[in-house]
């Protein structure tokens, strides 16, 4: 079963060809031939379908990093399943919209190049078994979903959305990597259905709730539960089939998936259900609430996606108290939820899909997406109408179309959490329903705002006459979706069947799945019907009067908003950052010189000190001779001198001196190599230096002055170095490796032994030697042609 | 010898990076080919002086000093030379361009 892996590395792989084909002219637009790896993984999936509804799973592992027990291993159960088709499925219609989207003169490949990144990092996810590799995938799909929001990338609003969801998610991410790593540290394995097996181990631990709040984090941040939930409208600035894929039907479901997936562990927890519940409600509202203010249909469709999320997370967290102890025997009641949330899942994409695809045909042919400036479209975009009403009226919860369906059980969960009694603060569960139906009202008059002000009315603003449907295959993907829509409508029970119970039933692997019944049409006059009937009369009447209604927003100014919060956050971060850097980044190398000689006194002194290295002075010394006496004097005393002259001449004297000094004394070491070099070299540079003093100007103070600190920071470094090569010398830990060398006439045929190291032993690094010393003469060459440009001094910033 | 050769190391390593501290360019460029040369007293000392003969392999059996650090510090020589080349170049041009030696007045943009 090797196949999987492949599965998640097909993208890879395509994009890996596009890379390398990108100085080939395709005549064709190059998404026919990206369109064929969402098709063939589409078809594999289908074809696991079966054996996944019989409650078969697939497991395979391969090595990666085994030093690390970091494997690639991957695990296909329903839940994985379900999100796999959702991947695949839309990604195929996307792209096929994208081929008509996205015109040639776009930079196509690296559009196509980043989707297929977003689709491998995306199956990454849910098909991971390994949480390390699945944090690796998860943050891929912050980076590809960063790189094509900034994909028009001159823009402005583009780089400020990137920016933002990749600041948000990635923050998020990395708190879910600590909250694996934590996991790990409380079950010892890295694999998620061993982790699961454990979930009494991890429920009395200590970690138990930092785990869970670094999880949740992670999986709200990337499905853009309030208050994080700010990234997702900017960036609407995507093209509009990435706005339909990542930012609606995938990649912001994959906080969805982590959520399902760790149910088994966390759920029956109160803290988990709170948390889940609550986010999930509070985004509800709050994003349906601001729906309706939006005049940007993108923007409009970002916030409602951020509301249906939170619908599904709220079912989940309902979902996670089937684990409780207390409710064992009437489970079915939340299992349900968690069907009705799977359920939503899939009907979201469907309808929120077909919505994004009918704004981007409204933008691609119009070239405007504002609300205000369009109406009455109906009369020339017949079938875009058509769909748009489909989708709408789903989302609104209307029949006869799947979003019904769904949210009718949603309502039956959320009435049937009433009813248990093992709530601290039962008020608050009691609110559930309300909130519920005041954000589907609301989601009703977005619903219908959204299909009737475009589409209605008189034409106004940039619908012309000359307005007309686009290209047909632009049409194909909606009107599938559309179709999907009713047709899941017709018979829910087949898509229940074969994919929703198994993803139930691998969120609650003890449940039957065949208790959970059928999906009904029609309860009878239940409270959810009456539910239904309400948000219609109450929705229309608001919906009429609008433009009354939306004076609410005036409560709400931007100054109260968490972007606002956001913006004045990262403006303050930013110049922090600039405060502290300016702190130390001076601009005077005699500063940053003490910064290393600091460390050198403080650390390695210091650690020197501390540790209490013994070293005694003069043991076993060789004797020494008068001539090494006068020499050693006399380097010294020259050393003392340099710093301490007046004029430059005498200190590059002084220095060249020492230099000579020093051929002497390796003469006395009896290294007659080293002389002969130091000798020709010294001669050579301070000829250099004599010419380069001839060139540069006399020193703007005559005498530098001289300077107590650095002085202090200077004999410091030399106590330092003094006492550690005295230790050094008296504490020699091992022989010297030089005799080795001494075969030199053995092994190499040479009589001496350090040429022979230089040429031949260690030749390569006599050559990387050279090397360097050629690009010094580059260095040196190009800087004395180096002219300054024309007007180089007058550049701003 | 050692300890008389590892106080000079101290003595060069306490000029050196005095200079080091500098503000002018050239004293740096000295600094730095001061720091060279206690580097490579370093390297000898860390040797040892013991072995009675230069490392050349005669007739007669001998101990020869340490041959190692000598070809360390052929290499270090050279690479000293090119780095100090470069460096005067450098400080040349600096000069040409900024029409200053004072590294106090290369700070780049006030407003960066």
């Amino acid at each position: 079963m090797l196949s999987i892996l492949l599965a998640i590395f097909l993208p890879f792989l395509a994009a890996l060809l596009i890379i390398l084909s990108s100085t080939y002219q395709f005549r064709h637009h190059i998404g026919w031939a990206v369109l064929i790896v969402p098709i063939l993984l589409f078809i594999y999936f289908m074809r696991r379908l079966f054996d996944v509804a019989d409650g078969e799973t697939f497991y395979t592992t391969t090595n990666w990093i085994p030093s690390f027990s970091i494997h690639l291993s991957t695990y296909l159960d329903g839940l994985s399943l379900l999100f796999s088709l959702l991947i695949t499925g839309i990604g195929t219609l996307v792209i096929l919209y994208s081929i008509y989207y996205m015109t040639k003169d776009e930079q196509l490949k690296h559009f196509y190049v980043y989707l297929l990144l977003f689709m491998g990092s995306m199956l990454g996810v849910v098909l991971s078994d390994h949480v390390i590799v699945l944090y690796v995938f998860w943050e891929l799909t912050s980076i590809s979903s960063f790189l094509l929001i900034a994909f028009w990338y001159q823009r402005k609003g583009s780089r400020y959305g990137a920016q933002k969801s990749l600041i948000i998610t990635v923050f998020g991410g990395f708190s879910m990597f600590i909250g694996f790593l934590m996991l790990h540290y409380v079950t010892g394995t890295f694999s998620i259905r061993e982790m699961l097996l454990q979930a009494d181990v991890i429920k009395n631990h200590d970690l138990f709730i930092p785990i869970i709040l670094l999880l949740l984090l992670g999986a709200f941040t990337k499905s853009v539960q309030f208050p994080f939930h700010i990234w997702l409208p900017d960036a609407m600035e995507a093209p509009t089939p990435i706005s339909a894929y990542l930012h609606s039907a995938t990649m912001v479901k994959a906080g969805i998936y982590l959520v399902a997936r760790f149910t088994p562990i966390f759920g029956g927890d109160m803290l988990w259900f709170w948390l889940v519940a609550s986010a999930g409600m509070v985004t509800l509202f709050w994003a349906a609430f601001n729906a309706i203010r939006q005049t940007d249909l993108k923007a409009l469709l970002a916030y409602s996606t951020v509301s249906q999320l939170g619908l599904i997370m709220s079912l989940f967290g309902v979902g996670s108290l089937a684990y409780h102890p207390d409710i064992q025997l009437s489970t079915v009641l939340l299992t349900q939820a968690t069907f009705a949330a799977l359920f939503h899942l899939v009907n979201h994409s469907t309808f929120k899909g077909a919505l994004f695809m009918i704004v981007g045909i409204i933008d691609f042919q119009i070239g405007t997406r504002d609300l205000r400036r369009l109406s009455g479209l109906i009369y020339f975009m017949p079938i875009s109408f058509t769909i748009a009403l489909i989708g709408s009226f789903s989302m609104a919860g209307l029949p006869p179309f799947n979003g019904f369906l769904s949210k009718e059980m949603f309502f039956t969960a959320m009435l049937k959490l009433t009813q248990f009694d093992i709530f601290s603060v039962q008020a608050v569960i009691n609110l559930f329903p309300v909130v519920a139906w005041i954000a589907s009202v609301f989601t009703f008059i977005y619903s219908m705002t959204l299909v009737f002000e475009t589409f209605l009315g008189e034409k106004k603003g940039k619908v012309t006459d000359e307005t007309r449907e686009p290209p047909f295959g632009m049409l194909i993907s909606p009107i599938i979706l559309a179709s999907l829509v009713i047709i899941i409508f017709i018979f829910p029970n087949t898509l229940a069947n074969y994919v929703l119970k198994p993803a139930v039933g691998s969120v609650y692997p003890f449940v039957d799945t065949n208790e959970l019944g059928k999906i009904e049409h029609w309860h009878g006059f239940t409270a959810e019907f009456w539910m239904t009937v309400g948000i219609i009369v109450v929705g229309t009447i608001l919906f009429l009067y609008r433009n009354q209604f939306k004076k609410a927003f005036l409560f709400f100014p931007y100054e109260l908003s968490i972007d606002n919060v956001y913006n004045h956050a990262l403006a303050y971060s930013e110049k922090l950052a600039k405060k502290m850097t300016n702190l130390y980044m001076t601009g005077y190398l005699r500063h940053y010189f003490s910064y290393i000689f600091l460390f050198i006194i403080i650390v390695i002194g210091g650690a020197f000190f501390a540790l209490h290295i013994p070293f005694s002075i003069g043991e076993n010394d060789q004797a020494i001779s008068t001539f090494q006496w006068i020499i050693a004097v006399m380097i010294a005393v020259t050393a003392v001198t340099v710093p301490m002259v007046g004029s430059r001449l005498s200190a590059v004297l002084l220095t060249g001196f020492i230099g000579y000094l020093m051929a002497m004394n390796f003469v006395l070491f009896r290294a007659p190599d080293l002389a002969l070099t130091q000798l020709i070299v010294e001669t050579v540079s301070t000829s250099l230096f004599l010419l380069a003093f001839y060139f540069l100007p006399k020193w703007d103070i005559e005498r530098a002055p001289f300077k107590w600190r650095n002085l202090l920071i200077a004999v410091s470094v030399g106590f330092v170095f003094t006492v550690i090569a005295l230790a050094v010398n008296n504490n020699r830990l091992f022989e010297s490796i030089s005799s080795y060398y001494e075969k030199a006439d053995e092994l190499a045929g040479a009589k001496n032994i350090v040429n022979t190291i230089l040429g031949d032993f260690r030749a390569f690094d006599t050559m990387l030697e050279a090397i360097v010393l050629f690009i010094a003469g580059i260095g040196i060459y190009a800087l004395t042609k180096y002219k300054k440009a024309k007007g180089a001094g007058n550049v701003e910033d | 010898m050692e300890t008389l050769i590892i106080i000079v190391i101290g003595v060069l390593i306490t000029s050196a990076t005095y200079l080091l501290l500098s503000d002018q360019i050239l004293h740096i460029i000295l600094g730095s080919g001061v720091l060279t040369h206690a580097v490579h007293l370093l390297l000898m000392a860390m040797g040892g002086f013991k072995g009675a003969s230069e490392p050349i392999i005669g007739h007669e059996q001998t101990t020869y000093v340490d041959a190692l650090p000598q070809a360390l510090i052929l290499t270090s020589i050279v690479i000293n030379f090119a780095i100090t080349a470069f460096f005067l170049v450098l400080a040349y041009h600096i000069y040409q361009s900024s029409n200053t030696t004072d590294l106090r007045n290369l700070r780049g943009y006030r407003h960066e």
